[in-house]
């Protein structure tokens, strides 16, 4: 479990670390939290040489891979500011895995320290930014899906509903099962594709009985596999990256 | 007796059928629904944390402390007039009670409870020397009856529904078809009483083993432990080196954190406290009480400080009731003696990675079987560990590691490995894979089969926040 973390006060600065997934499919996500965050009035430093948090090989076994990409990532972060990430999964991998992954190498405490400096996007607008939304959207029905990584890895489960919440035209509706998986899992959906298509599944079922209009979630993963399940069966039932769904409301 | 064969290398095929089959489907769902929500609503009366800690920490004490108290509670047992028997693999342990069983010249066997039984196929051996094993434990007997093996480390027979055990009953004993659960669990009743009257030895597994008494507990809810540990003149229980605790006191949390993980039950019908067979004067129990302790591949896993929590495992079953990919496929599709999150985990320390290499895999890594685990087993870093094991990256003391080492997987990660350790050549790619997103394939494999293809923006967000640069510094908004 994630321990308890005290959170600072809201700094002038901040990192952003995009993640590979939303720089190759849902950059415009990466860019709504970068302005989410701006418009707190903190100033945004996205390392250009930035590329991907190292988690795919890291979850395959690969762990000789994955510790010369995060290695790679590692000096990226100089100053002593925050670093938001807009996804729980490479969030998850950078708090939680980069210590273990570099236990016993010479940037152990390197790793540590950068590992202790990593936020969630939904987290660090609730806990540090303590942001005040004003929905400027129409009254629709909106079902989350907090990713597992974001759930558990990293013990956030209320922040994204709360951010949420605020939204004045937002119905927040709960899908059956809320807390299940959706099948995604990296390349689990891959290796074993039957028994994540049977999650995905049942996760579409679960939003569509809820009676959602539209879902959001934190993690880019999710998207593509709940949102490429309903497009595949050409629903009107569309899903969004919560930085994308909280700016296009607020703006 | 023939079986039903699972076997753990075709996990893939058996996981097509299982999510085939809508009565399967239905069955799983609806049981382990019912699972969860009981130990939810069960733990309402604990601080669920704090006493998962306790739990935890009572698993490391007894691991870190295991060959000693394994000396204290053999002496112990010795002292008390349980005979204790060593086993480094299932085929030794089968032997050792093959053998006590001969010298009683016993012919019928009525079993408990056990899965370290089943882990090493006790009751084929048994019969192979003409001697008869009979499962007690009512979903036992009714796999045993329908000729399987348990799909349920606790709940061996929770693949089938009423109907489907009402026709097995039907079919074999020669009960009634009907929907009466009372009437079906009587019947079976009556026909097992019958046979724990007759039986020579009885067989039970082991919850805790105290090292400081040297008292063997069994926990159950039937009655059929308790018969199967008195009725008979010989005793025989058998369980893994792990189970062993060192403190009488220790028992208390880790029996809270069992039966309410398990079944949601604050407590079991009977909790069976055995340490001694029949003493002068006394009327029953036993007359030998024996325990066996079984290695089969914990002493190697005890070797490695990681691998080493594996062992914590209390054999609730939470995990399994919790894993959404045990919920759709069942438990005979992983093909292993225990299913889901404990067994991927498990197993391959048994049989190999080279049989298991699907197991590990087999996990999206969601975390719910490490959240609800009594024992807090890290189970999502367990199957990491393997899966790096598997490809030959991992410290090499996992049985088949490497064996799903392969050059062009190996070839496919270095490249990736490069590219996401030269900065500007990834944004050149991710650039050229934005204009090129024409091009790219609408069928990735089977993602596509249930699922639109991804498509790769046409603009990265390094060149997303470039332009967002340039148009806040010439004072507007991008
Ligand atoms: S691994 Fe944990 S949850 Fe699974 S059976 Fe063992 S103790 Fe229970």
């Amino acid at each position: 479990m994630t321990p308890v973390k005290l959170y600072p006060a809201k700094p002038d600065k901040v990192y952003v670390f995009g993640t590979c997934l939303i720089d190759l499919f849902y950059p415009e996500a990466g860019l709504d939290a970068i302005r989410l965050l701006e418009r707190e009035g903190i100033e945004v430093i996205f390392p250009d040489d930035q590329t991907c948090c190292g988690q795919p090989a890291y979850t395959s076994g690969y762990h000789d891979e994955a510790r010369a990409v995060a290695e790679a990532q590692l000096s990226l972060f100089p100053e002593p500011w925050p670093i938001i990430v807009p996804s729980g999964s490479c969030g998850g991998m950078m708090r939680t895995h980069y210590p273990q992954l570099f236990a016993g190498t010479p940037r152990e405490a390197e790793a540590r320290e950068v590992a202790s400096r990593i936020y969630e996007l939904t987290e660090f607008l609730v806990h540090v930014c303590h942001v005040r939304l004003e929905d400027k959207g129409r009254t629709e029905k909106v079902a989350m899906h907090t990713s597992c990584s974001a759930r558990r890895e990293m013990g956030l489960a209320e922040t994204g509903p709360a951010l949420l919440a605020q939204l004045g035209g937002v119905e927040l509706v709960e899908q059956a099962r809320a807390a299940e998986c959706c099948g995604f899992g990296g390349t689990f959906a891959v290796r074993h594709p039957e028994v994540s298509a049977a999650m995905v599944e049942d996760k579409t079922l679960a939003i569509e009985a809820a009676g959602a209009e539209h879902f959001v979630t934190s993690d880019c993963g999710c998207l593509m596999n709940i949102g490429g399940r309903f497009e595949h069966q050409k629903k009107s039932l569309g899903g969004e990256h919560i930085a994308s769904y909280l700016w296009r409301r607020t703006s | 007796m023939s079986v039903q064969q699972f076997t753990p290398q075709a996990f893939h095929r058996q996981a097509h059928e299982a999510l085939g089959d809508p009565q399967i489907r239905a069955n799983f769902r609806r049981a382990m629904d019912g699972l969860m929500t009981k130990r939810r609503d069960v733990f309402t009366d604990w601080d669920l944390e704090t006493l998962r800690e306790l739990g935890a920490n009572i698993r490391l004490r007894a691991l870190a402390k295991l060959p000693d108290l394994l000396e204290q509670l053999e002496t112990n047992c010795q002292t008390n007039g349980i005979r204790v028997h060593w086993a480094e693999d299932g085929e030794a342990a089968c032997r050792i009670i093959r053998e006590l069983c001969e010298a009683r010249g016993a012919k019928s066997v009525i079993k408990g409870k056990s899965m370290v039984s089943e882990e090493m196929h006790l009751n084929a051996h048994l019969e192979a020397a003409g001697i008869e094993a009979l499962e007690s434990d009512l979903g036992e007997y009714l796999v045993q009856l329908n000729e399987q093996t348990p799909s349920h480390i606790i709940m061996p027979a929770i693949h089938l529904n009423t109907d489907e055990i009402s026709e097995i009953m039907h079919d074999k004993t020669g009960t009634e078809r009907t929907r009466d659960v009372d009437y079906m669990t009587a019947a079976a009743r009556a026909q097992l009483r019958e046979r724990f009257m007759s039986a020579d030895v009885g067989v039970s597994g082991v919850n805790f083993a105290v090292a400081e008494t040297g008292t063997l507990c069994l926990v159950e809810n039937e009655g059929n432990g308790r018969m199967t540990t008195t009725v008979p003149p010989m005793h025989i229980a058998v369980t893994g080196i792990e189970k062993v605790v060192e403190h009488l006191r220790d028992v208390p949390p880790l029996y809270a954190l069992l039966t309410r993980s398990a079944t949601g039950q604050h407590v079991t019908t009977y909790f069976n406290m055995i340490s001694s067979p029949r003493k002068p004067g006394e009327h029953d129990g036993p007359e030998e009480v024996h325990l066996v302790l079984v290695d089969n591949g914990r002493s190697n896993i005890y070797q490695d400080d990681e691998l080493l929590d594996t062992l914590r495992c209390i054999r609730c079953g939470a995990c399994m009731n919790h894993c959404p990919v045990y919920t759709r496929v069942g438990g005979h599709t992983y093909g292993t003696t225990y299913p889901g999150p404990i067994g991927k985990i498990l197993m391959p320390h048994m049989l190999g990675l080279e049989a298991t290499k699907d197991l590990p895999s087999a996990s999206s890594l969601c975390g719910a079987c490490g959240e609800v685990c009594p024992v807090k087993i890290p189970i999502p870093d367990l199957l990491v560990r393997l899966r790096k094991e598997a490809v030959g990256e991992g410290r090499g003391n996992v049985p088949g590691a490497g064996v799903k080492r392969n050059r062009k997987e190996v070839a496919a990660w270095k490249s990736w490995q490069w590219l996401a350790t030269h900065p500007a050549a990834w944004r050149g790619s991710t650039a050229v894979a934005g204009k090129l997103r024409g091009l790219a394939p609408s069928r990735v494999g089977p993602w596509t089969e249930y699922r639109s293809a991804p498509k790769l923006a046409k603009t990265s967000l390094h060149a997303l926040v470039k332009a967002h640069r340039r148009a806040k510094d010439e004072g507007g908004e991008s």
